[in-house]
């Protein structure tokens, strides 16, 4: 039996705008287990952002319970949460979102920066996940001198970098292109088989079926379940 | 700490990244701390200057001048016998001025002649070659003098004047003595100044000289500087007694309340000048503000994506307070730099002597890192209080 690195239990979330409460995240349950390559497939404004920003402990939620690698994730200072996230979330953005006048290198030391690791051994990290995404040569260039695949190994690398518990992804394709596209999924694939828990965020059905499990989400609700082709 | 060296070259990378931003932002700390450090330096150094003239008339003297009445236009031998004997009173120097031809090889000018006792050389040293005129040689008859500078370029230029002779009021007097006249600013305003230069003789021969005993300039010396008002109170009863109590007829100059004054007026000067040029430190620190504000705001992505990679609130804050002291740290290096060379550029114009004030310079450079403390705490703060989701999403 796997170890369940992540649960859900009645999670709801609601933002209070004016006078009026829109209740984006409805009764979530979702439970993720060791080695995971978990898909979150909804189209926009289903909500899933929402869930990614508790999944990753950007937010915390209204009410119901998120458990995380055995801790629960409630009343959290914002100290706590980005320790939380700090050793717990490694994400990866649709956008990429590297430093621009950083170079590939120092944008994979920068979560080691935050995690307090030491100066020599942020470099050699930095160097050997910079090497496992395949952009050894590249970890002087800057990111505008690097392509959009590149960019997101080199995100990638960054997310990986702490040996986060789950690698959160969001959209990890959507500014990419078909072929570099599937190069990003490859690695992903390459790193569920090292046995990371992997969460993708996405509302392109081709992309989610990369997962080894699949959950919809559409307004609020989530439901297990197979894939049909729309 | 690795946050600390990290911040610090992300400060750098920043203000590099936009020069021409962080220049004018430095700009206001720069003239700030120019104008604190120069107004300073400058002011303390003049200021000093003509404190130094007033102390090296001495503490413990007072200086009587007199312009006497229409009845009595000076201060008789019995005048000065009383003052002489006023309690706590080392004694007294009267001055016999008057103007007189003096000539030495041909050259002849008018010069100021000033008979002095023993007393004046005991309590005023200003020699700066040669010897004082002694005791013994007030005894009369005794013709040895002792000239200012301004008396030796006269006559005795390119010549070492000590051992040689002038002609002074129809006697043959040997130079024993050099002063430095300048130094001695208040004896050269109370006296008039002739071309010539001045010297001084025995009181004895003075007396001789301007056939009169009307005394117009005394120094009194006090014993013990505790008590120089009573000397003064004392003083003043006397000098009222001999002139009817005609209080215009005579004034007398504290030496020491002098200083005083003048001290607490320089305090006053240099708080007031640097209360001024504070104003330009804290327009400066406004901008620098700013310019954090519009950097908090363009970096909101970026703290997003610090934040949601684990930085810490805290982190966040150091790090833009770390770039805000930092950037104006630069400026008042600089501005304590170029404050110092304005100064300096000033003290050698005046003619003073320039003095690095340490004060001024940790005033600066704490000013200025105060100011990066102040003016950044509330951008640092607003960035470290930004909302990750909110921030990652802002374009």
């Amino acid at each position: 039996m796997k170890k369940e690195i992540l649960t859900m239990k009645n999670i709801v979330k609601e933002y209070v705008m004016g006078d009026e409460v829109s209740r984006v995240l409805k009764n979530v349950d979702l439970t993720v287990e060791e080695g995971e390559f978990l898909a979150i497939l909804g189209p926009s404004g289903s909500g899933k952002s929402t869930l990614m920003n508790i999944i990753g402990c950007l937010d915390v939620p209204t009410s119901g319970e998120y458990t995380l690698s055995g801790r629960l994730i409630a009343n959290q200072d914002e100290k706590s949460l980005a320790q939380i996230r700090s050793k717990e979330i490694g994400f990866i953005f649709q956008s990429f979102h590297l430093l621009q006048r950083q170079t590939a290198l120092e944008n994979v030391e920068l979560p080691m920066i935050y995690a307090n690791v030491k100066e020599k051994e942020r470099k050699e990290r930095a160097m050997q996940m910079l090497e496992k995404v395949g952009l050894k040569d590249k970890m002087d260039h800057y990111p505008n001198q690097m392509s959009g695949g590149q960019q997101q190994r080199v995100a990638i690398a960054r997310a990986i970098v702490n040996n986060p518990t789950i690698l959160l992804a969001d959209e990890p394709t959507g500014a990419l292109d078909q072929k570099t596209g599937a190069q990003v999924m490859e690695l992903f694939h390459e790193l569920n088989n090292e046995g990371r828990c992997i969460i993708m965020i996405t509302h392109d059905v081709n992309i989610a079926k990369h997962a080894s499990r699949i959950v919809r989400i559409l307004d609020g609700n989530i439901s297990e379940g197979v894939v049909e082709d729309a | 700490m690795g946050t600390l060296k990290q911040s610090i070259e992300m400060s750098i990378q920043n203000i590099k990244g936009n020069k021409m931003r962080s220049f004018l932002t430095t700009l206001g700390i720069i003239i700030g701390v120019t104008a604190v450090i120069a107004l300073i330096t400058i002011v303390k150094g003049v200021s000093d200057n003509v404190m130094g003239q007033f102390e090296s008339l001495g503490a413990g003297k007072l200086m009587v001048s007199v312009a006497g009445t229409s009845l009595k236009t000076g201060l008789s031998e019995s005048d000065l016998a009383k003052i002489e004997k006023i309690n706590n009173v080392s004694g007294i120097s009267p001055t016999i001025s008057t103007t007189s031809k003096a000539s030495r090889n041909g050259e002849v000018d008018d010069v100021s002649v000033e008979g002095k006792n023993g007393t004046y050389f005991i309590n005023n040293n200003n020699i700066i070659s040669g010897r004082p005129l002694t005791q013994a040689e007030m005894a009369g008859d005794v013709y040895t003098c002792v000239i200012d500078m301004d008396c030796a370029k006269r006559f005795f230029f390119g010549e070492n004047p000590i051992g040689k002779k002038i002609r002074v009021g129809g006697y043959t007097y040997t130079v024993v003595g050099l002063e430095d006249g300048n130094s001695n600013l208040m004896s050269e305003m109370m006296v008039s100044s002739n071309d010539g230069g001045s010297i001084k003789i025995p009181y004895r021969n003075a007396l001789k000289m301007t056939e009169s005993s009307n005394v117009n300039s005394l120094e009194v010396y006090v014993k013990d500087t505790n008590f120089t008002s009573q000397v003064v109170d004392d003083l003043e009863k006397i000098l009222n007694q001999a002139f009817n109590d005609n209080d215009d007829s005579y004034t007398v100059i504290n030496m020491e309340s002098l200083l005083d004054t003048m001290k607490s007026m320089q305090d006053m000067m240099t708080t007031m000048l640097a209360g001024i040029a504070s104003i330009a430190l804290l327009v400066g620190g406004i901008g620098i503000m700013n310019m954090m504000l519009v950097s908090v705001t363009e970096r909101t992505k970026e703290i997003g994506l610090r934040k949601a990679l684990g930085a810490e609130p805290m982190k966040i804050q150091m790090q833009f307070l770390i770039e805000s002291i930092f950037l104006s740290m630069i400026g008042g290096i600089i501005g304590v730099a170029l404050g110092l060379l304005i100064s300096y550029a000033a003290a050698t114009m005046i003619g003073i002597d320039f003095v690095i004030q340490p004060g001024a310079i940790a005033l600066g450079v704490g000013f200025s890192a105060a100011i990066g403390i102040i003016f950044g705490w509330v951008p640092a703060k607003k960035a470290s209080e930004l909302n990750p989701i909110d921030a990652l999403r802002s374009e």
